[in-house]
């Protein structure tokens, strides 16, 4: 274990950012976001960022090709480049279990060249959060707060900065960072995780619990009905995908841009009804089975496709974005109420 | 990571033949600019076909994987890209990526077995791969029982090749009916799931539906009543589609993406699935 005295942090990002592009969490009007670190910028001390990271990996809109269209003729222009290597630093346990949630449906096989391009490039370093807040529930899908996973793991107190390299490509950036960094043993650490471990107990949704959900539950739960008043107020807007970190639906659309076409992936939601219209029909006709769908899948569908893994980390934003105040844990509160009481 | 196969990115197709089936169904011949096959596939697998600036959407490929000169899609017109896909000229390039999708058991459960299939209107473009397929390797199929009904007579998707070609087959038989009279038809008139109830076939078939929901439904509770199990009737699922691997999330139903996990199933693995298909 490395650490290096938060005096010096504005080093230690010039000395990242030297060689590769640093992206942190910086306080903006709109809240926390990840932005470029740039000479003079502070890392925020949001607990997280209003939009996930997923956009490092997933961008909500990205160029997958182009064409060029001459009479009958046409041809198909690779845009592929190799991406330049990065590094996201404050990344919060919720969010790097994300990418594990992403990494699943992207890097099988066939693989997604054009996440796995950003995902090989992207070094993670993650940092334990100190101050977890009420809607937090990560641990309901046995995530600690206090040991995130990724490639350099981080812990801040109050004047010092702990760094812990767990793979291979950690390895190789703590290296480089030596020369600004002490070895150090991890008593500290280990202090503030008790500590956090403590924090994560009183939090409001500590008992919650998705014992009930998972793997192959899907007759047990899809006629449920209780979906109709869960979902009764649901505008569809979609907020709660766009802000989720593992909600990964999208796409594929052409644009024209007079010289050329371009064909573009983007986020898209089922929360919309859009989504899945067809010519003869539209299998989910109703926001009741679009918001179904929603939950379902993270709770029940995903971990039958996935060893049991949940599609939702606990982050927390969609309790705090929904325009209607509906989220995920009203929905395991009421369907999956044994353990939850 | 950049020269990885990447199956978003399609090859350029060119269109060589456009046969016009029925007022809104066209057949087009697809092949690679220099002339071959665009890729392998087995029967009931699909592909994606696009046109730049306009988009892509999927559609079964028609012809049998032992045809190894070109491909073929039959396309009922109904949206912005069929639109446009019939209103091309032969020579016209598009786009295409696939296959995707399981396909038929053709060579395991399929493989012995008596065949009967059943479909309706634009359902025969799947079945017509699996159809040709069982002709081309006739020793290795018993008979074959051909129920296909559409509205009218103009409506019967390859009618040439079904009168020219499949009812001239030794063991093989071609049973057509229309929904509604017509002066020029003196073949059967009526629905296609009570027709088969009529024919009244013995249940040691395989048989495979494929058609618009209602009529599967009618179709299996009808072969169900004359002693059919669900084991041995597959049909095809159709949902709205953008990946075809099982990543975009639009053809998820229960924990199963009908894009790669489908279209194929059979009917007993349709009742494992929730009712959202
Ligand atoms: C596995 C599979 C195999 C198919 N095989 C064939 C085939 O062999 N021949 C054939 O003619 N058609 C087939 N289809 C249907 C074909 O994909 C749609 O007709 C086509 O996508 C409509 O595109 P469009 O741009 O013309 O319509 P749009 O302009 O997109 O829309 C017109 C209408 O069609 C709906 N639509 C969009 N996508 C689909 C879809 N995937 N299925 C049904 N309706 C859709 C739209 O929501 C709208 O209501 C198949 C579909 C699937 C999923
Ligand atoms: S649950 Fe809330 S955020 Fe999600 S679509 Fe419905 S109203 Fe919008
Ligand atoms: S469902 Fe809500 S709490 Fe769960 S990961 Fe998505 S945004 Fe976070
Ligand atoms: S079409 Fe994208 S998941 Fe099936």
């Amino acid at each position: 274990m490395r650490k290096i005295s938060l005096a010096n942090l504005d080093a230690l990002f010039a000395a990242i950012a030297a060689e590769e592009t640093l992206y942190l969490p910086q306080d903006t009007e709109k809240g926390a976001v990840y932005a470029e670190w740039c000479e003079g910028a502070t890392l925020s001390n949001a607990l997280n960022t209003v939009r996930s990271p997923k956009d490092f990996f997933f961008p909500q809109t990205e160029n997958l090709m182009d064409f060029k269209v001459e009479g009958k003729s046409i041809e198909i222009i690779d845009t592929r480049k190799e991406c330049e290597d990065f590094v996201i630093f404050g990344v919060r346990a919720c969010d790097v279990r994300s990418f594990e949630v992403l990494d699943r449906v992207f890097l099988s096989e066939p693989v997604d060249t054009y996440y796995k391009n950003r995902r090989d490039h992207g070094v993670i370093i993650s940092m334990a959060c100190t101050r977890p807040a009420e809607t937090c529930f990560c641990q309901t899908f046995g995530i600690d707060a206090a040991a995130p996973e990724g490639d350099i793991v981080c812990h801040k107190t109050e004047d010092t900065l702990y760094l812990d390299a767990k793979t291979e490509k950690g390895e190789t950036l703590l290296a480089r960072l030596s020369a600004l960094t002490e070895e150090c043993d991890t008593s500290a650490v280990e202090a503030q995780q008790a500590l956090i471990r403590e924090r994560m107990a009183k939090l409001p949704l500590a008992n919650l619990s998705a014992s009930d959900f998972g793997a192959d539950k899907t007759m047990e739960f899809f006629n449920r009905p209780e979906w109709k008043e869960l979902s009764q107020s649901c505008l569809g807007c979609g907020t709660c995908t766009f802000v989720c970190p593992t909600c990964q639906c999208y796409d594929i659309k052409d644009f024209d841009t007079g010289h050329g076409i371009k064909r573009f992936r983007c986020w898209d939601s089922c929360m919309y009804s859009e989504f899945t219209r067809m010519a003869h029909g539209n299998n989910r006709l109703t926001q009741v089975e679009r918001f179904r769908q929603r939950f379902m899948h993270k709770l029940v569908y995903y971990p039958t496709n996935n060893d049991g893994l949940f599609s939702c980390v606990g982050c927390g934003r969609c309790l705090a974005k929904c325009p209607i105040n509906m989220n995920i844990v009203k929905v395991m509160k009421t369907l999956g109420g044994k353990d939850n009481g | 990571m950049v020269d990885m196969k990447e199956t978003l990115i399609p090859v350029v197709g060119v269109v060589t033949d456009i046969r016009i089936d029925t007022p809104d169904v066209k057949t087009f011949r697809v092949v690679t600019p220099d002339g071959k096959k665009a890729f392998d596939h087995m029967p009931g697998q699909c592909a994606m076909l696009s046109i730049p600036g306009v988009g892509e959407a999927m559609f079964s490929i028609t012809s049998s994987p032992t045809n190894t000169e070109y491909m073929e899609f039959s396309i009922k017109k109904c949206g912005c890209v069929t639109e446009w896909l019939h209103s091309m000229e032969v020579g016209q390039q598009i786009t295409i990526r696939g296959p995707y999708g399981n396909a038929f058991p053709v060579d395991t459960a399929f493989a012995g077995h008596d065949m009967l299939f059943i479909a309706g209107g634009i359902g025969l473009a799947p079945l017509r791969s699996v159809i040709n397929y069982c002709r081309h390797y006739r020793d290795r199929y018993g008979k074959i029982d051909i129920v296909y009904g559409s509205r009218s007579m103009q409506d019967l998707v390859d009618y040439r090749e079904i009168i020219e070609e499949w009812s001239k087959d030794a063991g093989v038989s071609v049973h057509l009916t229309i929904d509604r009279e017509q002066p020029e038809w003196d073949g059967h008139v009526g629905f296609v799931p009570n027709y088969v109830k009529e024919l009244g076939f013995s249940t040691d078939k395989i048989a495979i539906l494929c058609g618009p929901p209602i009529m599967i439904k009618f179709t299996l509770a009808g072969l169900q009543e004359i002693g059919f199990d669900k084991t041995q009737v597959y049909t095809t699922l159709e949902l709205r589609m953008k990946c075809g691997v099982g990543k975009c999330g639009r053809c998820n139903v229960g924990a199963k993406y009908v894009c790669k996990d489908g279209p194929v199933f059979r009917c007993d693995q349709i009742d494992e699935l929730p009712d959202e298909y």
